[in-house]
């Protein structure tokens, strides 16, 4: 990737980062600990990789996006907002009555969305049945799953690194939000996911770890993605909270909203952070 | 004609409707022999696909296919996929609205001698809680030949209720099936039998021995427990004054407390639920467990004998 290319896709992260900070705080809730750790895999994944037509959200051979950590909600609307699936500007109706924009992803409310999750643990069987499907209709799409490290103690993941690596399903990149956060704590102190990259391998994945805020690692893992025979894990290591350094590596910013003093001041430091590089 | 058993109809269904319908394709959990669903596997092995025992992986498979257009039948016994990946089809499959059909085989207690761990006794209830959900139980063969194609063509999410043990037939050739829409039996006008599934031929029956009382019994055929023909029933619950339902499930939450809801709020009249009385099942033989749990033709009967007193007062 070049430099201009990795400069865009790192000012397309901050515009998402202010994007989740302004909308959850207007909403009084959400979460955007999870949101902004993931805020390059999602500028790199819409805005350089993804093969997509917002004009036609249901074209056949776009590529597939399944938000299975669907409580990072926020940055996956702001990512589809900015890239033209819908108007900015009902960013700011987020989680409100009637919204096409409700608490956890809607696949039948928001256009772009694919599937609706939320439940954890869900979306990566999902998008084994639709690299399955792109397998019998001999289309050459994509599918790529984000799920959470915490995420990855619900058993039904492994069921269908299972099944993806059975049918060898190497159009399927499931990107890991390696952040080693959730709720509770730590996620090796809650219950640990660990040895990660040697669980994927075992369950016959290629596993790549790469630096989750550097549009060139990700990018470049994704590319090599597709030349073997088996899927492909990305354990993306990121940082919960990542831009808005009050709420860097913070659980308590797991789910609470900023109050309006708290967004300006996120607001500013973003500015900053951005600025330092 | 000999007795089929319900899943039997669906494989031989699933086999011909691939046929017909490129984009079908089966999933299933280990149990393609039992499910039936092998021969559709042997025909069409490029739309077969085995997700081994992992049931929840399986139903989030169907659905990501559904996704992409493909009509998926996704099968294991009803106790796995209503109670294990309950939650797999409310988010991943019905709150979506994806068209996946659960086809699940060996409900109720005439799985028979394995006893209460595999014999689903709730998945009526779970299934039609959920917002969308069709829930169909056909009697018999012939019916569930027509309830699988029905299903295909239906684009929001279907749950297929088939048992393991042969059943006779009941419907007559022709048949017309019609998802939501009552099939009436039997004429009568002092009591109306609602049943579902093999319970459909216990009302039957029953009516023949409640007409040698003199009891006219109106016998429906209640093959869609969702969305319930209301219209037909009311109607049924007008002319007959005394209601009695069956069903190879617990009284709560099935049938029984479909048709129960339904008039106490349309048209109140005595109802009297024939099902599991909340209790567990056990192993038997088929036959040994319907007369153990009072369902058979012998206790509708009885129930039909109370209704009509309630109603007399």
């Amino acid at each position: 990737m070049d430099d201009q290319t990795r400069a865009r896709l790192l000012d397309v992260a901050r515009r998402l980062r202010r994007h989740v900070l302004e909308m959850t705080s207007l909403a009084g809730s959400g979460h955007p600990g999870g949101s902004l750790s993931a805020a390059e895999i999602l500028s790199t994944l819409y805005f350089h990789v993804m093969r997509l037509d917002p004009q036609r959200p249901s074209w056949p051979e776009r590529d597939r996006f399944i938000l299975s950590k669907g409580h990072a909600a926020p940055v996956l609307y702001a990512a589809l907002a900015e890239r033209g699936f819908f108007p900015v500007s009902e960013l700011s109706r987020l989680r409100q009555l009637g919204s096409i924009l409700q608490g956890h992803p809607d696949r039948k409310k928001t256009p772009g969305v694919e599937a609706s999750t939320g439940s954890l643990g869900q979306g990566l069987s999902i998008a084994v049945g639709m690299a399955l499907a792109g397998g019998l209709d001999g289309l050459d799409y994509r599918v790529f799953a984000l799920l959470g490290d915490g995420e990855l103690q619900e058993g039904q993941n492994w069921e269908a690194a299972m099944s993806a690596a059975h049918y060898r399903l190497r159009r399927l990149v499931a990107i890991v939000d390696y952040n080693g956060l959730q709720i509770d704590g730590p996620i090796t102190e809650v219950m640990s996911p660990e040895p990660l990259a040697d669980k994927w391998r075992a369950f016959g994945w290629q596993v790549a770890t790469v630096d989750g805020h550097d549009p060139a690692q990700i990018s470049a893992a994704i590319g090599r993605a597709g030349a073997g025979d088996s899927p492909v894990a990305i354990l993306a290591r990121t940082v919960k909270g990542r831009g808005v350094p009050f709420m860097e590596n913070r659980v308590e910013w797991h789910g609470k909203a900023p109050t309006p003093a708290q967004l300006e001041e996120a607001l500013a430091q973003l500015e900053e952070v951005q600025a330092r590089g | 004609m000999a007795d089929i058993a319900t899943r039997v109809a669906y494989g031989d269904a699933l086999a011909a409707l691939g046929s017909e319908d490129g984009r079908v394709v089966v999933l299933d959990a280990d149990l393609s022999g039992s499910t039936m669903t092998a021969k559709f596997a042997r025909k069409f092995p490029d739309r077969f696909f085995n997700f081994g025992i992992a049931e929840a992986n399986m139903m989030g498979a169907a659905a990501g296919l559904a996704a992409c257009g493909k009509v998926p039948f996704a099968s294991t016994f009803a106790i796995f996929a209503a109670g294990r990946t309950y939650e797999q089809i409310r988010q991943s499959v019905a709150y979506a609205g994806f068209g996946v059909k659960i086809a699940a085989t060996h409900a109720g207690l005439t799985v028979g001698a394995d006893g209460a761990s595999h014999q689903s006794i709730e998945d009526i209830a779970l299934m039609r809680v959920i917002p969308g959900m069709t829930v169909i139980c056909p009697c018999d063969a012939r019916e569930t030949e027509a309830a699988v194609r029905a299903a295909a063509q239906i684009e929001t999410p279907v749950y297929l209720r088939l048992g393991r043990h042969p059943v006779p037939m009941v419907t007559p050739p022709g048949y017309q099936f019609e998802p939501g829409r009552i099939s009436t039996l039997r004429a009568g006008q002092h009591v109306c039998l609602a049943g579902t599934g093999i319970m459909v031929a216990a009302c039957l029956e029953a009516a023949a021995l409640l007409a040698k009382e003199g009891i006219e019994a109106e016998v429906l055929n209640v093959h869609t427990i969702k969305p319930l023909d209301a219209e037909t029933l009311v109607q049924s619950a007008a002319r007959c004054g005394a209601v009695v339902t069956a069903e190879e499930h617990s009284v709560i939450g099935g049938l029984g407390g479909a048709v129960a809801e339904l008039l106490s709020e349309a048209y109140p009249v005595p109802v009297q639920r024939v099902g599991i009385r909340d209790r567990f099942g056990q192993s038997g033989t088929p036959g040994e467990l319907l007369e153990e749990y009072c369902l058979t033709a012998t206790h509708l009967a009885q129930a039909a004998r109370s209704a009509v007193m309630a109603r007399d007062g």
